[in-house]
């Protein structure tokens, strides 16, 4: 139990998708202009994660890694088909998103709508991906951690698109430099998140200098981050207000 | 000059400044920052793209009449992945160090989306010379930034240039060290990549003020 807790915090803040490998940039960047759509994809993405990374793990542990094909007969004990693995697990993703893009438009018409144009850029999604190669780099255990690890990481990824995105919103009401708006100051802005969420690399790794200290930087941080979450919530509310406003 | 035509010299040189994937286009940054702490990997990693994203575009625009439009995307995922995985096994065969700093990025290649939006948007369309000129043009504008990023990060980060001590020896005190300098040990951590990107988009659209954006 305590290994699915370590993991789960672990690969929201410390392994955070974005912060600490910079995987999913691409739509990061490209789909933080407005909070709605943000939550759309960073939803869609959690879901993909969350049934690709048991998937692969299952493909991993009985097909591709050293010795897996045992279960056939002891002759194929020394096959090693690792090589594969980009291959089969691009194969999986692909074919996955396709599936759950015909069965969400099958049985949710309105939730198709709002995923529809995201389902299709989350085959190409490098955090897709990443969570499956790391998940075998990395050497997950058991299936149950898999899930985990898949579901966890994408709520990583969610927390920080959602992030952007509400910072984007109000900063189109900031005097930016012109040469740095829109992009530049999103490569800026996450930077400094990014430093920020290294701030939580001592959480549970930091034991090396006795417990008492530790305990107290743990305190502290998770005091900063519920002012942090209660600002995100606060943005979300005002620009919430605003776009009913606009909507009026 | 009968090989490259005007119109053909602009497709390699335009992804290079006024139209670079990276700080214009907005693609394959997933995998652009995470291994620019040390010049090195980030050579290997440009050599890797170019070689993918210029035999890939020749590939696709070579079989850009037989894929049916609704399954493209599954069949460009295979052929890049194959690309892939010839790059990965070279480099573990000859650079076993440096594919282990690489890790799984090599293998994020495959989603790196400068390679798919380069066959969707040209090699579909186009022949196959003027796909691979396209190839290359992209993969060398995504390396020069790469290159840059990296470049600063080791050199400030650690004072040193392809493992080189180009700044003198820290521990020695020798070279620029002597006077009292130190290394920033901030450009290492990752979140450094995404500023120094950001700067060099700053300085780029500084020159170029056609490139900025409204908003």
């Amino acid at each position: 139990m305590l290994e699915h807790i370590e993991l789960f915090f672990k690969s929201i803040f410390i392994d955070n998708m974005v912060f600490a490998v910079f995987l999913g940039m691409c739509s990061y960047l490209a789909v933080s202009k407005k909070v709605a759509t943000a939550v759309g994809l960073g939803a869609a993405v959690i879901f993909v994660l969350a049934v690709t990374v048991p998937l692969n793990w299952l493909l991993d542990q009985y097909l591709l890694r050293d010795g897996a094909l045992v279960w056939l007969g002891p002759e194929y004990a020394d096959y090693n088909l690792s090589f594969l693995s980009f291959i089969l697990f691009i194969a999986t993703i692909a074919t996955m998103v396709q599936l759950v893009e015909i069965v969400v438009e099958k049985f949710s018409p309105s939730l198709y709508n709002s995923l529809g144009i995201f389902l299709p850029l989350i085959a190409v999604n490098c955090a897709i991906l990443g969570g499956s190669l790391f998940m075998q780099s990395r050497e997950i255990a058991t299936l149950g951690l898999a899930v985990n690890y898949g579901i966890s990481s994408g709520i990583g990824w969610f927390l920080a698109i959602l992030a952007i995105a509400a910072i984007r919103e109000k900063i189109r009401y900031s005097n930016v430099p012109p040469p740095l708006r829109g992009l530049g100051i999103t490569f800026i802005i996450t930077g400094l998140m990014g430093i920020g969420f290294q701030s939580f690399g001592g959480m549970l790794t930091g034991g090396d200098d006795g417990a008492a200290p530790v305990e107290e930087t743990t305190a502290q941080k998770t005091e900063k981050e519920e002012k942090e979450i209660k600002e995100e919530i606060d943005e979300k509310e005002i620009s919430y207000n605003d776009a009913v406003k606009e909507y009026k | 000059m009968a090989l490259l035509t005007k119109k053909d010299a602009s497709l390699i040189l335009d992804p290079l400044a006024d139209n670079n994937p990276i700080t214009i286009q907005v693609l394959g940054i997933c995998s652009a920052l995470a291994i620019t702490a040390e010049l090195k990997a980030s050579v290997v990693m440009a050599i890797s793209v170019i070689f993918v994203l210029g035999v890939g575009n020749v590939v696709i625009s070579l079989m850009r009449n037989v894929i049916p439009s609704k399954i493209r995307i599954i069949v460009q995922l295979i052929v890049v992945a194959t690309l892939v995985i010839i790059v990965d096994q070279v480099l573990k065969a000859f650079a076993y160090e440096l594919s282990k700093t690489l890790s799984v990025f090599v293998g994020l290649i495959i989603t790196n989306c400068i390679i798919m939006g380069r066959f969707e948007a040209f090699a579909l369309g186009n022949g196959p010379w003027k796909s691979f000129l396209d190839g290359i043009g992209n993969a060398l504008g995504y390396g020069v930034i790469l290159i840059i990023v990296g470049f600063f990060r080791e050199l400030l980060g650690s004072g040193t240039l392809f493992g080189y001590k180009v700044l003198g020896d820290p521990v020695k005190m020798t070279g620029l060290y002597s006077t009292g300098y130190e290394n920033n040990g901030f450009m290492i951590i990752p979140p450094a990549a995404l500023i120094v990107v950001g700067i060099i988009i700053w300085v780029q659209r500084s020159r170029n003020t056609a490139l900025i954006e409204d908003n």
